[in-house]
């Protein structure tokens, strides 16, 4: 089969170029699971392509087989059109592909030189590292990427653009031909976005093949030149990204036509739940004072690092502030623990699901439970037969669907493992639900899941807060909208026909 | 769920020690006698007794090693006890031994908990410190069997039912312990602070608090243990059951405990500590060198902890919505 390789398929039809790495055809299953189903994907020098797929479509998986963590059970892997195995990562990096993580794998306690050259460090006297070549070499890359970072310091000191900048500095140390970035703008400010896209340009015009794996569909337009989608681990189509449309792609990642128009919602807020008034913390935020109704979705919009997520927390009752107050249904709480505001009524899903949200080892009905083990058990003892019946009643209401209510967690999908976390909380029956950055990180298609569930809480009579920094959420979601800056409130803002740009303005203090 | 019950971990240790056993009495087939099983099981009472504790700490993402320490300096305490004042009742020694271990376990809990020291380097600590207490109390010098009152000695070795009041106390310590690990909010807690110690944060489980509790109740055992311990044995001194602490790691380990923190069992700690009672006791009535029995027991935790890695790496993500479904 992979003598019969056609020919045709590596050939870039505008440049007539070979593609210097190509799957032909890729399988990869795992134990009861096909992740990929014959996927062929191309990339050629000096293009970006850029690949696309909701989550769990198969992106990591093809990233892991074009860099030698996985190998396929099928298919095969042409370096320059030639068959190639990578049996190992270092095949890989040997034949000049290298990943960007979405998450940064460096080392935060070498310097920067060492974290360039680990694997490959130049060699002196008796096979010893060179530090001073090392660091010189460094320096060299560092310059030719236009970063302004000195090669001694430890990794740790950077902030994370300029992390991400050494982790580019290191594919080209390695002489690299192909350059893989998994989400790099995810974390990003949107100055360092635009510094990360002159790098990705001045790495196409070395000649490098970029294959750049995105959610945002405004990046994908500004620097791809090509398209791969991927669903349900199948190639949908692939092409040149100006034959192609935003709405096209779309269609081709979720299977459908979604509209990128939010629910509409019939706003009559109720009566006031929550209350907060002078509200401080001795490092974070000051003097934060807001009031949250039954049935409204309260947006807060700032930049990363406004103090919105740490005022959560405070609330929440995993840090303490130093002043202020908080009353829920006119009557003043203490709140100084997650478990306090549990009980006041007050629940929060944070940013960070992965790490933060559900325990993989536990079955999915101790999971749901888990906050509200209090009100299952007496004397500490649990009542069992109470304790399914909660978890089914909220699974059941999330139509979760799963063999038993004693799976593992850990063994469902990710969508799945979603609805555990989100069951978990209502299952708390709370007045007021906190949702940081609820739509981070999840695909279109479940983003309007989110934003419809979201809705549908609200007109049910819960007051929900929003902390996003996405503006069409913001503006699409919510009644109200409070814009913080440097730890303060600067705006509240009814959202009638608020305008984008008087957000930005707030939140930047123009 | 009958496949699930068959490749559970504590089936499959279940099996293992069946094997053993039969391997055994192939050889002396008078080791399988019931009253030489009990004799086994009692034998191997106080590494249930500590293993039991030592799971509940390991699940919490933490370890206890001055489990033995713990042992020696509450046993040492209360055979000095004694011997001042033969006549208190056993009842009395046994709440000076459980509440001894209770706060050296709580000091540990403390130093974890308030101070964030990790619990390695705390236990590390603090069994050397209980230790040189033992010498600093009794100045090297041993309390031996003349010394102790007929009753200290005779409690742990009444027998009820063919089997030693020792033994029946880690029956009573496997049941209660399997309660309080699957009916209360504790036990709960102690897994989810373990499996995820941020998402037990967020559900409002105080995760430092929840590892107070696990060291106290390690403590606590370990102080029954030692009582027990000196009494069986009629003799205390500075180094009784010295790096014991090692074999109830162990026995933990190969009852399946996850050393990451989060999967363990009351079943499976007694189960493990059941395999390494066997082994030991097995190796003299089958002709080979005990000194053998550190060799094997260490081949055991290796085995176990490689069957326990393939078992996690097993579990791959599950990707295509429809492969989730069908299975």
């Amino acid at each position: 089969m992979l003598e019969q390789t056609d020919n045709t398929i590596l050939r870039d039809a505008a440049s007539d170029d070979v593609a210097v790495l190509a799957l032909d055809r890729i399988t990869k299953t795992f134990p009861g699971v096909k992740a990929l189903s014959e996927v062929s994907l191309q990339l050629y020098p000096g293009k970006v392509t850029a690949l696309i797929g909701e989550n769990g479509a198969g992106k990591s998986t093809v990233v892991k087989t074009m860099t030698g963590i996985y190998q396929p059970d099928g298919g095969a892997i042409l370096v320059g059109g030639k068959v190639t195995k990578f049996p190992v990562p270092q095949a890989a990096s040997d034949h000049g592909v290298t990943a960007i993580h979405q998450e940064t794998v460096l080392f935060d306690e070498l310097s920067v030189a060492e974290n360039i050259f680990l694997g490959h460090a130049p060699r002196g006297a008796f096979g010893l590292i060179d530090l001073k070549k090392m660091a010189e070499r460094a320096r060299e890359i560092l310059n030719g990427i236009g970063a302004n970072i000195d090669p001694e310091h430890k990794l740790k000191d950077l902030g994370i653009a300029n992390k991400h900048l050494v982790a580019v500095a290191r594919a080209l140390s390695i002489d690299a031909r192909v350059v893989i970035m998994d989400e790099p703008t995810a974390a990003l400010s949107h100055k360092e976005i635009e510094e990360l896209y002159e790098l990705v340009e001045t790495l196409k015009a070395q000649g490098k093949a970029i294959l750049f794996i995105s959610h945002k569909f405004d990046e994908i337009f500004r620097i791809a030149d090509n398209y791969t989608v991927f669903r349900d681990g199948q190639l949908i189509g692939d092409g040149a990204i100006a034959d192609v449309s935003e709405p096209d792609l779309v269609k081709m990642m979720v299977g459908r036509d979604v509209s990128q128009i939010f629910p509409t919602r019939d706003s009559s807020p109720g009566d006031t739940i929550l209350r907060v008034e002078g509200y401080s913390h001795p490092t974070e935020f000051e003097d934060i004072g807001f009031f949250l109704r039954k049935g409204e979705i309260l947006g807060f919009y700032g930049l990363v690092g406004a103090g919105r997520s740490e005022l959560m927390q405070a609330l929440f009752g995993i840090t303490r502030p130093s002043g202020g107050t908080v009353e829920i249904d006119g009557a003043p709480v203490q709140i100084k623990s997650p478990a306090d505001a549990v009980d006041s009524g007050i629940v929060y899903v944070p940013e960070d699901r992965g790490k933060q949200g559900a325990i993989l080892d536990l079955p999915i009905f101790q999971n749901v439970t888990l906050p509200s083990l209090g009100r299952i058990s007496s004397k500490g003892f649990l009542k069992l037969a109470e304790e399914f019946k909660l978890a089914r009643e909220y699974t059941e209401r999330l139509d979760l669907r799963a063999a038993s209510l004693d799976t593992h967690v850990g063994n469902l999908s990710g969508g799945n493992q979603q609805k555990v976390v989100i069951a978990k909380w209502l299952a708390t029956k709370p007045k007021v639900i906190i949702l940081d950055e609820p739509t981070k990180g999840v695909d279109i298609g479940s983003k309007a899941a989110v934003h419809e569930f979201m809705a549908e809480l609200a007109a049910q009579g819960l007051a929900v807060i929003m902390v996003s920094s996405e503006i069409p959420e913001v503006l699409g979601m919510s009644d109200r909208v409070i814009v913080m800056r440097e730890g303060r409130m600067v705006a509240e803002l009814a959202n009638g026909d608020l305008q984008p740009e008087t957000l930005v303005r707030h939140a930047a203090g123009i | 769920m009958l496949k699930r019950i068959l490749t559970s971990r504590e089936t499959l240790l279940v099996g293992a020690i069946i094997l053993l056993l039969a391997l055994i009495s192939s050889r002396f087939p008078g080791f399988v006698a019931p009253s030489n099983l009990a004799n086994v099981f009692n034998d191997t009472s106080p590494l249930i007794l500590l293993a039991i504790g030592q799971m509940i700490v390991i699940l919490t993402k933490c370890i206890d090693l001055s489990v033995a320490a713990n042992l020696a300096l509450t046993g040492m305490v209360v055979s000095m006890v004694n011997v001042a004042a033969p006549g208190l009742p056993i009842v009395v020694i046994l709440m000076i031994a459980i509440g001894l271990g209770t706060i050296l376990g709580m000091i540990n809990g403390i130093l974890v908990w308030k101070l964030a020291i990790p619990p390695i380097v705390v236990t590390l600590g603090t069994m050397t410190i209980f230790r040189g207490i033992i010498f600093v109390i009794s100045d090297g010098k041993w309390v031996n069997s003349h010394e102790m009152s007929p009753a200290f000695k005779a409690f742990p070795r009444a027998e009820f039912l063919g089997l030693p009041v020792l033994g029946w106390i880690a029956i009573f310590a496997v049941i209660i312990f399997t309660i309080v690990m699957t009916r209360t909010t504790l036990g709960r807690a102690f897994h989810a602070a373990g499996g995820n110690p941020h998402a037990a944060t967020y559900a409002g489980i105080n995760v430092g608090k929840t590892q107070f509790c696990a060291f106290t109740i390690s403590g606590a055992l370990a102080g029954l243990t030692g009582y027990l311990w000196v009494s069986r044995f009629a003799v205390s001194y500075v180094d009784i059951a010295g790096g014991f602490e090692l074999d109830v790691v162990a026995a933990c380990v190969i009852g399946g405990v996850s050393i990451m923190g989060g999967i363990g069992t009351v079943t499976g700690a007694l189960l493990g500590a059941l395999f390494l009672g066997i082994i030991k006791n097995a190796l003299p009535v089958v002709d080979i060198s005990p000194f053998w029995q550190l060799a094997i027991s260490g081949g055991a935790i290796i085995i176990a902890v490689a069957l326990n890695a393939q078992a996690n790496r097993e579990k791959g993500r599950i990707i295509l919505k429809r492969a989730e479904h069908a299975t």
